[in-house]
């Protein structure tokens, strides 16, 4: 299972913005500013939470990370549900389908470490002052890290089922719940897996600036490993560091072994192949499953659920249950009203926007945050320019090695789940060390953890290139540069780009942690969009955080639209092998 | 023909008696319509005024080219898709939504590759809500029967194709169908593995084990509709309707060697290619003339080394198509194909089921490459009026250029958007070989000058 083949559907969509896309925009800002227009009306002291207090004894950590994987698997697990349940509704309705894929789309490019503060408000407010509120905040701000690409990887699998399938679903009478379950759900698995995957790897990030957050002068902790590492940073310790580091390693590799490659090597069958691959991925733990009768008795009552719930005679209605007796035209009445529902709310949002923000900010703000949003993006541009200069050429090299790429990718895999923060002390102590450019030498936070996108993809192309292809190469003696641009390049294309639109969008949202980095009292500031949000955000400066990420969104959702989703086509179109 | 319906009265108690005795028809399809949305928001006729009726215990082939509509029938009876208009019944009942007691062979075979052969079997069972116990014994049987024992716990993507479409057919018949309804279903496996499932089909249906009443079957091969049906339907093309019926008496089983076989195949080819020499040569009014003209692609490889094989020996000019087709391994379909493009450039003629050379088609086999190319352009600018219109636009342009879209949509105001790919792949193949013009495929662009 490649990237490629999950993610290439969704962006091989409309290139250009239309007006669904700032419709969704629209949608998204206006339910930004109610909840934050909500959390500024009732300002409870949040200090009355009741919470222990962190430590930085290493005999806590286990404690500690057990907290954090209990949240980040809470929080795939709402994913998931979310994933289910929105995947089909947009799949099976085309009124709903019209808005929820480009507010899929919005969503995704949100950047969420600036919305942070204002889910911690709202869930707080739910739930005055008790923990709970704090810990669906941080869960929550896992979960947004985490549910679009999942979801949008089952919307698309779910368009795409095989139409004799669908077909034979039909012919054999299956009602649509039994379809969904037998047919769709099955079918979207592998990609769905792997994008969970990726999910638990950019989660991370999240966790550790979600469990620790400052708003305005009051400050949320909730034990785990992030918090300890927010206090680790606070109080200059560097064993404390490595110790979180070690618990994260090991926390990651048990997610590995102990659910995640059980579940890819059970999910091989799911794979949509006719033939049987030569190499199917293969787990102990799931081996340790299959014939240890005890360990497998154990899943029968999940067998018999899922067996139970799928063979329920629920009607769903939707597309394939169009009753054919001639084929229906879509209602226009039903279709103007839902039009007029949307462009309604769409108004009012808007409206709600321009009234909130027009208060307290002026068009010399939107100037400056702008301006910053192009500095932002002269350092992604710039980052992944050098990120693809190192790591193309490495990741080729590896490639083409099967053996050293198998164990480069989980590597890869590990390094892509690292947040920023870990490194901040090298950063901050090396940049006043020697008294270097915080613009400048700030930036490479932001790609840190998202630079392993190219690499492992990049390994991925290589490691799937004919090697007819590279022996006929040889043959015709080509080296040298020719062999990269006539051969290797073209064929690793696809591979890299999807790599880089992954990467890309990874750093837009680490700017907000990457652009102010703190080492104790030290705080470094680079200017950008991220720091701009960060700052509004530490001074509780609302309508500027909105302000931000607004911004971001729609240069993250046109770099993307403009730049990538362009190239990304005419990889597919010209370069893509077999 | 023995009878196979007493045997099914004793293999499937739970169907009332009543259905014996009415020997009405299974199936009543009566002026059926269909089409499809063109390219240019127009609707393509698929399918016009089809009348056919099914009886218990025969076996029909719905037996035309490709493209002609017969899968379109198929869904529509299988209640996959709605007739445009007209009215289809099964046993009685306007078909809406799919019947039940029918139930459908595909020729992708579209099994589930995540369940295994057992459940999907079961799979057609469990969506009638059949108590578990009684649907293993049921698929268990069916397995049995279609020869499958031991390999109830493999996984698709681990059988062959033969072992694929029989657990096809099994979970075809495990629901007990009235009318089984089959799509190709050997069409996308290999020769003898296809005569192999053929031969057990055909057996299992006269010895009366099959759990059905009747069998329509799709196909374009023409000895396959012989060697099972009981009755052909031929279907004619642009726009598909039923062109003839034939009804096949040879007793099973039927030995293609059989000079009684042989006869009949030879005369259905004869009456296919009647129309085909009917279509082709008129180029006014009739769908898929003039500029609308649909092109199937034929690599220029392909046509030139079917003009040299006809030219030479043992045919020296002229074939019988039957034997053609064999020689040359090539399906009906795919050798009827041919022999149209060969016959739209004028190259060659078809007639009574005997593909000709024309005079020019003699002086093509016997040039060098170059001069063939010249005439090839020819015979592309004069009888394919699409390209002499490309030709002509490209010529007049100052830029000597223009973008494929102008041709596409002119194409579409005629064809479906597959049809016009096709005819656009094929313009483009053939215009490349004759060097009438250039093609930027990243440009989509035509224009005249020679690639550098
Ligand atoms: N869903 C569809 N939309 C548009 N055109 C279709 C559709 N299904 C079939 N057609 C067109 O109908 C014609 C007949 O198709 P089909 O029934 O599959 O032919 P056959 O099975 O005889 O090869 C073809 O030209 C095809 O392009
Ligand atoms: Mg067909």
């Amino acid at each position: 299972m490649t990237l490629q083949e999950i993610l290439s559907p969704r962006l091989g969509q409309a290139l250009r913005p239309n007006v669904w896309d700032a419709v969704a925009l629209v949608l998204v800002i206006g339910a930004m500013v109610l909840i934050v227009y909500g959390g500024e009306q009732t300002a409870l002291p949040l200090s009355a939470l009741d919470v222990d207090p962190v430590t930085l004894d290493p005999a806590h950590l286990p404690a500690y990370a057990l907290r954090t994987t209990m949240r980040m698997l809470l929080a795939i697990v709402c994913s998931i549900i979310f994933t289910f349940i929105y995947a089909a509704l947009a799949a099976k309705s085309r009124r709903a389908e019209m808005v929820l894929i480009p507010l899929l789309d919005i969503l995704q490019s949100v950047p969420i470490l600036g919305f942070l503060t204002f889910t911690v408000v709202f869930f707080l407010n739910l739930f005055p002052g008790q923990v709970f509120g704090a810990e669906l905040a941080c869960v929550f701000a896992i979960f947004t890290s985490q549910a679009w690409n999942m979801t949008f990887s089952m919307y698309q699998s779910m368009r795409n089922v095989p139409k004799d399938l669908e077909e034979a679903s039909q012919s054999f009478h299956l009602s649509g719940w039994q379809r969904f379950w037998r047919l769709d759900v099955p079918f979207a698995m592998p990609g769905l897996i792997w994008n969970t995957m990726m999910s638990m790897s950019g989660g991370w990030f999240f966790v550790v600036a979600s469990e620790a957050i400052t708003v305005g002068n009051t400050t949320v902790t909730l034990p785990g490993i992030g918090s300890y590492v927010a206090l680790a940073i606070k109080q200059q310790n560097l064993a404390a560091i490595g110790y979180a580091l070690l618990a994260m390693f090991l926390v990651i590799l048990a997610y590995d072994q102990l659910l995640f490659r059980p579940v890819v090597a059970w999910a091989d069958k799911f794979r949509f192949e006719q033939t049987a691959s030569a190499s199917a991925p293969a787990s102990w733990m799931l081996d340790l499953f299959r014939r240890t009768r005890a360990l497998r008795v154990l899943t029968y009552p999940f067998a018999a659920l899922n067996k139970a719930i799928s063979n329920l005679h629920i009607g769903l209605p939707g597309r394939f249950k169009t009753a054919t007796r001639r084929r229906r035209q879509p209602s226009r009445i039903v279709d103007a009203a839902w039009l007029a529902i949307v462009m309604a709310c769409t108004g009012d949002a808007a409206w709600r926007i321009y009234r909130y923000l027009s208060a307290t900010l002026g068009p010399s703000d939107l100037f400056s945050a702008v301006g910053y949003g192009f500095i932002t993006l002269a350092r992604v541009i710039v980052l992944i320019a050098l990120a693809t200069l190192i790591w193309v050429p490495v990741g080729v090299w590896i490639g083409l090695r099967p053996k050293l790429a198998e164990r480069i990718q989980p590597l890869a895999q590990f390094l892509a789940a690292f947040p920023a923060n870990l490194a901040f002390p090298v950063f901050v102590v090396m940049i006043v060390r020697y008294g270097l450019n915080t613009n400048v030498w700030l930036s490479p936070l932001m790609i840190l953890g998202t630079q392993w996108y190219i690499l492992f993809n990049v390994i991925a192309g290589a490691s799937a290139f004919p090697t007819d292809l590279r022996e006929a190469a040889g043959s015709f003696h080509l080296k040298g540069w020719r062999w990269w641009i006539k051969v290797v390049l073209p064929g690793i294309f696809p591979y890299y780009i999807t790599g880089a639109i992954t990467a890309s969008g990874g750093s837009w949202n680490a700017a907000i942690v990457a652009e102010v980095a703190s080492w104790g009292d030290t705080h470094l500031t680079a200017s950008g969009l991220g720091a701009y949000i960060a700052t509004a955000t530490e001074a509780g400066d609302f309508p500027r955080v909105v302000l931000g990420i607004a911004i971001m969104c729609v240069l993250v959702t046109l770099f993307n639209r403009l730049f990538w989703r362009p190239l990304y086509a005419f990889a597919e179109r010209r370069l893509r092998l077999g | 023909m023995p009878s196979p319906n007493a045997v099914f009265a004793s293999a499937d108690q739970e169907k009332p008696m009543l259905d014996q005795l009415n020997q009405a028809s299974l199936l009543d399809i009566r002026g059926v319509c269909r089409s499809f949305p063109k390219g240019s928001g127009e609707e393509l006729l698929v399918l016009e005024k089809v009348d056919l009726t099914l009886h218990s215990g025969e076996i029909v082939g719905l037996l035309g080219r490709s493209g002609s509509g017969k899968s379109t029938l198929l869904r529509i009876i299988a209640g996959l898709i709605a007739p445009s208009s007209g009215d289809a019944k099964c046993r009685g009942e306007t078909i809406m939504g799919p019947p039940n007691g029918v139930s459908m062979v595909f020729q992708s075979f579209a099994l589930f590759p995540w369940l295994t052969v057992l459940q999907n079997v079961e799979l057609g069972l469990e969506a009638l809500g059949i108590d578990s116990v009684e649907r293993r014994t049921r698929a268990l049987a069916a397995i049995d029967l279609i020869g499958l024992d031991g390999f109830e716990s493999a996984y698709p993507k681990e059988l062959s194709g033969g072992m694929r479409q029989r657990v096809g057919f099994a979970r075809a018949l495990v629901v007990h169908p009235d009318l089984l309804l089959m799509d190709e279903p050997f069409s996308a496996l290999d020769v003898l593995t296809a005569e192999t499932l053929r031969t057990d089909m055909v057996d299992l249906w006269i010895e009366g084990r099959l759990p059905i009443k009747s069998v329509l079957m799709v196909t374009h091969n023409i000895e396959e509709a012989v060697l099972m049906c009981d009755r052909i339907l031929v279907f004619s093309s642009n726009p598909g309707r039923i062109a003839a019926e034939i009804r096949v008496d040879l007793p099973h089983p039927r030995n293609r060697l059989d000079p009684a076989f042989r006869q009949l195949v030879d005369s259905i080819y004869a009456r296919m290619t009647q129309r085909a020499e009917a279509k082709t040569p008129a180029i006014e009014g009739i769908p898929g003339s003039g500029v609308g003209m649909i092109l199937q692609h034929v690599s220029s490889n392909v046509l030139s080394g079917l003009i040299e094989t006809l030219a030479g020996p043992p045919y020296a000019g002229h074939a019988d198509l039957p034997v053609l087709a064999n020689s040359l391994q090539l399906e009906a379909d795919e050798i009827f194909h041919l022999g149209e493009s060969l016959q739209l450039l004028r190259f060659a003629q078809l007639s009574e089921g005997d593909l000709m050379l024309t005079d020019a088609g003699k002086r093509f086999a016997h040039l060098e490459t170059d001069a063939r190319k010249k005439l090839f352009a020819e015979h592309l600018i004069n009888y394919v009026p699409v390209m002499g219109l490309i030709r002509r636009v490209l010529d007049e342009r100052p830029s000597h250029s223009a973008p494929v879209a102008r041709f596409r949509n002119e194409l579409e105001d005629y064809m479906a958007e597959d049809q016009a790919d096709e005819t656009l792949k094929t313009i483009v193949s053939w215009g490349r070989y004759a060097e009438l013009f250039a093609y930027d495929e990243q440009a989509e662009l035509f224009s005249l000058e020679n690639p550098h």
